[in-house]
């Protein structure tokens, strides 16, 4: 959908936010991969990496077990020492429970859990408000929720901010990010208004996610840098830090660290903490852990010598 | 009017694609007549690390095949080496070896691959066995492949010697990374365009070129390598040695020796298959 045959309010909050440079935007970016970064850097950025990574899985298979090993994971990626935990396990609803029998009350790793009928959000807004207040008492700290695409494009932006507001009420003490499914919004121009709408409904401490990770788009350098821009324009005129989170697609330590440099060069140091920025992974903690290994002891280890990589022998 | 040269850029042959190093850097080749011929590039040890993901990439497929389906592909690989002979022999000779000589090196070369291909289905029963035990169940050792396996070829000759240690790793489904003569790394390229039209699936020969100091230490301490066959110096040995230790890594060294040693039967055989495969003991219930 393009900007002029998009809904008359939509066309006034594109307006109101400003266009995305498109060429601008993807020229940015792969600037962003030429860094080097090297050594004493890189240890730095690999331990930083992994202690903003939520540990996802999102599968039907789930069980209690799973969860239980991911979350031990979590607390230790590695038996090195000096490699950090992860921020979060992310995870379905339905096992918050058991992530926080695994994870215990006072743990240094977050329970994040998908809430508002991930991946869709195509429920009635009551079955969505009361799936997150029972994530939230069964012990969940973080909240991701999905926004209503379908009324985004449609224009329908009251009804979307109104159910954004609704769920960050509902929330209370736990922090919420706000997952735009950038795959599904088709431009950066929706990209970008999609998250000055969010954004002016969140708390400090909340976050605003690019996707689910079940569609074809997921995190890319350039979607992350629009919604970047999103949050330092909302910074600079209200004053309230917002944070991001890309997830999907992102496999490798070097794919991680180009984000960082986006972040560090977009927003700066303040944002570069896990209570600011967050990886949406599962695979990405094994390449990370695997990166620390190769730089501490100058040999490039196997891949099965780390857990859950089952892809060779 | 004379038409303009076209010349090649030498490039390896890595995940079934045509590389340059990652790096950049290249070294001038000279001819045996001292002309300048190409710029051959020097891999580094990021494109080692490049080559093993490829070729771990490619062994569950290339594995799970039959052995009589490896077979064909390496025997394919022999009909397409034969109808290139002239090629590859002009390959040789342009870097000093004479006529025959290259002729002989190119028909061993191809025997070579013919020879292990018609051992694809047969090194097992050699290798593999029904173990006798005293109880009612049966014990059976079968050969596996092991991984990934690093090959370092010897400087001369430049394509048998290579071939000859890379077609006995591939035979039993491992795949391989292999570094190609130093001096002579042109017939290495060529084989890499003929194994890129072959059956062979991509990533199960991947070839580098470059200098053995910049690539040997890392060939010697790479973990996904789960083994290295090579010809190597004292000096080389000692690096190989300590790395593989480190790593738990095989080792299997092929003394250098001029052409006349490859040529022979003597060269070939069941031993350089066996040397990469590991037997799996395991026992199954009589009758069920």
């Amino acid at each position: 959908m393009r900007a002029s045959s998009a809904p008359p309010a939509l066309r006034r909050w594109f307006a109101a936010v400003g266009p995305v440079d498109r060429v601008g935007v993807e020229e940015r970016v792969a600037k962003f991969t030429t860094r080097s970064i090297k050594k004493a850097a890189k240890v730095q950025g690999l331990k930083l990496a992994v202690s903003m990574v939520d540990l996802t899985t999102l599968e039907g298979k789930d069980t209690p077990g799973k969860v239980a090993s991911l979350c031990r994971k979590a607390l230790r990626p590695h038996d090195d020492a000096a490699v950090p935990a992860a921020a979060a396990v992310c995870i379905y609803p339905s096992l918050v429970r058991a992530a926080r029998r695994a994870l215990g009350p006072r743990s240094p790793v977050r329970l994040a859990s998908v809430a508002t009928a991930f991946p869709s959000g195509q429920t009635a807004l009551a079955t969505r408000l009361a799936e997150v207040r029972r994530a939230v008492a069964d012990g969940a700290d973080e909240i991701d929720m999905v926004i209503n695409r379908g009324a985004f494009l449609a224009g329908e932006l009251t009804r979307v901010r109104d159910e954004i507001a609704a769920v960050v009420a509902t929330c209370g003490p736990a922090a919420l990010k706000v997952i735009l499914e950038v795959g599904e919004l088709e431009t950066y121009d929706h990209i970008r208004a999609a998250s000055c709408l969010a954004l002016g409904e969140l708390r400090p401490g909340d976050f605003i996610k690019t996707s689910t990770g079940k569609t074809a788009t997921n995190a890319t350098l350039a979607n992350t840098q629009v919604m970047l821009e999103a949050i330092r324009d909302h910074y600079l005129e209200t004053g309230v830090a917002i944070g991001m989170k890309p997830a999907g697609g992102i496999r490798t330590a070097k794919q991680a660290l180009h984000f960082l440099v986006a972040v560090k060069e977009t927003l700066g140091d303040a944002w570069l903490t896990p209570a600011r920025y967050r990886f949406g992974a599962s695979a990405l903690l094994n390449d990370l852990v695997r990166q620390l290994e190769k730089e501490r002891t100058g040999a490039y280890p196997a891949p099965y010598a780390f857990s859950e990589a089952a892809e060779s022998y | 009017m004379p038409r303009l040269p076209v010349t090649k850029t030498p490039k390896p042959y890595v995940g079934g694609a045509f590389i340059r190093s990652e790096s950049g850097r290249t070294r001038p080749l000279a001819d045996a007549t001292g002309a300048f011929f190409a710029h051959v590039p020097l891999c580094t040890r990021k494109d080692l690390r490049n080559a093993v993901e490829a070729a771990a990439k490619a062994g569950p497929g290339w594995a799970r095949r039959t052995a009589y389906n490896r077979g064909q592909i390496l025997y394919r690989l022999g009909e397409m080496l034969e109808a290139r002979r002239a090629e590859f022999a002009a390959a040789l000779t342009r870097f000093g070896a004479r006529r025959a000589a290259a002729l002989r090196e190119v028909d061993a070369a191809t025997d070579r691959l013919v020879h292990y291909a018609g051992w694809a289905d047969k090194y097992e029963q050699l290798l593999g066995g029904v173990n006798p035990v005293s109880g009612p169940y049966f014990n059976f050792t079968v050969s596996e492949p092991m991984g990934v396996i690093g090959v370092l070829a010897p400087a001369e000759p430049p394509l048998l010697g290579l071939l000859s240690l890379v077609a006995p790793v591939i035979v039993s489904g491992n795949t391989v990374v292999v570094l190609a003569s130093e001096p002579r790394p042109y017939p290495a390229i060529l084989l890499g365009e003929l194994l890129a039209t072959s059956d062979l699936p991509a990533g199960v020969v991947n070839v580098l070129t470059g200098l053995r100091a910049d690539l040997v230490p890392t060939f010697a301490t790479h973990a996904h390598l789960r083994g290295l066959s090579a010809v190597a110096d004292a000096a080389e040995r000692r690096v190989l040695d300590l790395g593989a230790a480190e790593s738990v890594k095989r080792v299997r060294y092929t003394p250098d020796a001029p052409l006349a040693a490859w040529l022979g039967g003597a060269a070939q055989g069941l031993e350089p298959i066996r040397a990469f495969v590991e037997p799996k003991t395991t026992w199954h219930p009589i009758g069920a």
